[in-house]
């Protein structure tokens, strides 16, 4: 790669994001960590730094759309343009029926998931747009694309992120946007593997279903969210990729 | 990094188009290739463009037809022969086929045009999966359209063979995932392929390039998709990075079939 490319990741404190984020450093990618917790994002951009790209972390919550525009901005003043984007901020849910959740539990879920989300493109668009182009990919889930009991909330904004890719898709892909979605199935980020560890039994249950019969790892995930945002296919546009063993299929 | 050093990829309809264009990209990451095609001159074509790009790959060409079951056993059998095992399968020879209304379309050729695009990756699924559950690994990657996941008109006994082939990935990655062998497919859009050129030749004639400018009018990318493109898509998903990628299809249209 001739000049550096910057990759924004929101959620790259953790999970996905993080592993997102040490795949393009293995590329050469500038990286903005935004989180919400300063820990979290700090630790990843220092891992990104040992491999040798640059990183920055910004601290925002990804709810509040003018901690957003900040995290664009920061961006912009620290490494001029945003390349690609990494959309994965995410938080569960109570994991209850639906009626059993509170209005706060829901307006928290979607503030995050869907607000988050859409104030993220809205702002990274206008940067992307403005500089002739770039590549985003949307976290949904396999609940984005099949219901499962008890994520109700998280479903909706999941299904959501398949309905502005295919969207943006229609809209911009003459002005060089590309912007795919990713829709996981229950990937062993660090947390789950620790609870994994605790609860063996419990996940007998989880992986049965599952026509490979395992889990995702996050290392996984992160091969495919770089396919997308830097291979040579950019024709792949407005498309929802599971990677689920063949769950949602079923 | 080369994905497929020491690797065995067989590739159908491997003279031409998307097979061509795959051969290639997994020669170039160090793949040794099976070639099968009705067109001995196209495999011919196909390995001097591999050798081109990669002068150590090994390649051997397989003349059969697709839609003829003991011919595809034959090709599976070569080919182990040869290699000793089969990594990776791109299920991939297919034919466009008439033009025209439903009621015009005839079972003739209805029947022509299923045999090879449906049967045929059918009997290539069968043979090959049975070696790669003996294995205890393989990945592949058959190919639809997105005349196998949308309505296009015109095209009966493609849109039927091409949903088919939906099914069967659909149908198998669910059977062969516990057997560590994924199965997905993928939906090209309109790539400028010799098929494509064929296909707007019943358009436009000899203005086919003017119906190509107007085809694409409609996509959001206002372009045809390159085989490299999809070259590289197939590549990725037959390499061990997509391993947890199962019984699904991915569109490569530039956005076309989400925009309707
Ligand atoms: N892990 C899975 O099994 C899985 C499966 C499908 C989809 N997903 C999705 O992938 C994304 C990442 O999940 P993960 O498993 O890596 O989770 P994670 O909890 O490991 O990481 C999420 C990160 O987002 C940060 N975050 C939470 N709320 C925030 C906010 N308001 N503003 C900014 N940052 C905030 C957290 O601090 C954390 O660092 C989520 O959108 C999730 O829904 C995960
Ligand atoms: N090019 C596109 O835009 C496009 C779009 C969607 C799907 N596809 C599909 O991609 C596949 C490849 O298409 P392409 O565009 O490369 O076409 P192509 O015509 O350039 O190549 C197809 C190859 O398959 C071979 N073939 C045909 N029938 C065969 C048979 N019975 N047995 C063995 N070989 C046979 C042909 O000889 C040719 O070499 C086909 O399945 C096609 O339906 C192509």
């Amino acid at each position: 790669m001739g000049e550096r490319k910057v990759a924004v990741i929101t959620g790259g404190g953790s999970g996905l994001g993080q592993a997102v984020a040490l795949r393009l450093a293995k590329e050469g990618v500038s990286i903005v960590v935004v989180d919400i917790s300063e820990k979290a994002g700090q630790k990843t951009a220092h891992l990104v730094e040992e491999i040798g790209a640059n990183a920055i972390f910004v601290k925002a919550d990804v709810s509040k759309a003018e901690e957003v525009k900040s995290y664009v901005d920061k961006t912009i003043e620290e490494f001029g343009t945003i390349d690609m984007f990494y959309n994965n901020a995410g938080i569960s849910g109570p994991g209850v029926k639906f009626v059993e959740n509170t209005i706060e539990q829901i307006d928290m879920v979607l503030g995050i998931n869907l607000n988050g989300a859409l104030y993220g493109l809205k702002y990274v668009l206008e940067v992307m747009l403005a500089n002739g182009g770039g590549r985003i990919v949307n976290t949904s889930s396999t609940a984005g694309v099949v219901g499962q009991a008890t994520v109700g909330t998280y479903s909706a904004t999941k299904h959501a992120m398949v309905g502005i890719t295919k969207t943006l898709a229609a809209e911009y892909a003459a002005q060089g946007i590309v912007v795919n979605a990713i829709a996981p199935g229950t990937t062993e980020t660090p947390m789950v593997r620790a609870y994994k560890e605790k609860n063996p039994d419990a996940f007998v249950n989880a992986t049965e279903p599952i026509p490979q019969k395992r889990l995702g790892q996050p290392e996984e995930v992160a091969e495919l969210v770089t396919f997308l945002l830097t291979g040579n296919a950019p024709y792949i546009n407005g498309v929802v990729v599971p990677i689920d063993g063949g769950f949602t299929a079923i | 990094m080369k994905r497929f050093e020491e690797k065995i990829v067989l590739i159908t309809g491997g003279g031409s188009g998307l097979g061509r264009a795959a051969a290639v990209q997994v020669a170039k990451e160090g793949a040794k290739l099976a070639l099968v095609d009705l067109s001995k001159e196209g495999m011919e074509e196909t390995k001097q463009a591999i050798l081109a790009a990669a002068p150590e790959a090994e390649v051997i060409t397989i003349e059969a037809n697709c839609a003829n079951e003991s011919e595809v056993e034959a090709y599976v059998k070569q080919t182990v022969e040869q290699f000793g095992k089969i990594d990776s399968f791109f299920n991939n020879a297919g034919v466009e086929g008439k033009q025209n209304l439903t009621e015009e379309y005839g079972a003739e050729e209805f029947d022509r045009v299923v045999n090879i695009n449906l049967n045929g990756v059918f009997y290539g699924m069968q043979h090959v999966l049975k070696v790669m559950k003996e294995q205890g690994y393989g990945s592949v990657v058959n190919t639809a359209s997105v005349g196998g996941i949308r309505g296009v008109g015109n095209q009966s006994g493609y849109a039927a063979s091409k949903h088919g082939v939906v099914g069967l990935t659909r149908n198998s990655g669910i059977e062969y995932g516990q057997f560590g062998v994924s199965i997905k497919a993928i939906a090209p859009g309109a790539i400028m392929t010799p098929m494509v050129e064929g296909s707007l030749r019943q358009l436009g004639g000899d203005n086919w390039e003017e119906a190509g400018k107007e085809f694409v009018s409609v996509n959001p990318m206002k372009r045809f998709g390159k085989p490299e493109e999809v070259g590289y898509l197939v590549a990725f998903l037959l390499s061990d990075q997509a391993d947890f990628i199962n019984a699904t299809v991915i569109p490569i249209d530039g956005g076309q079939s989400y925009k309707y």
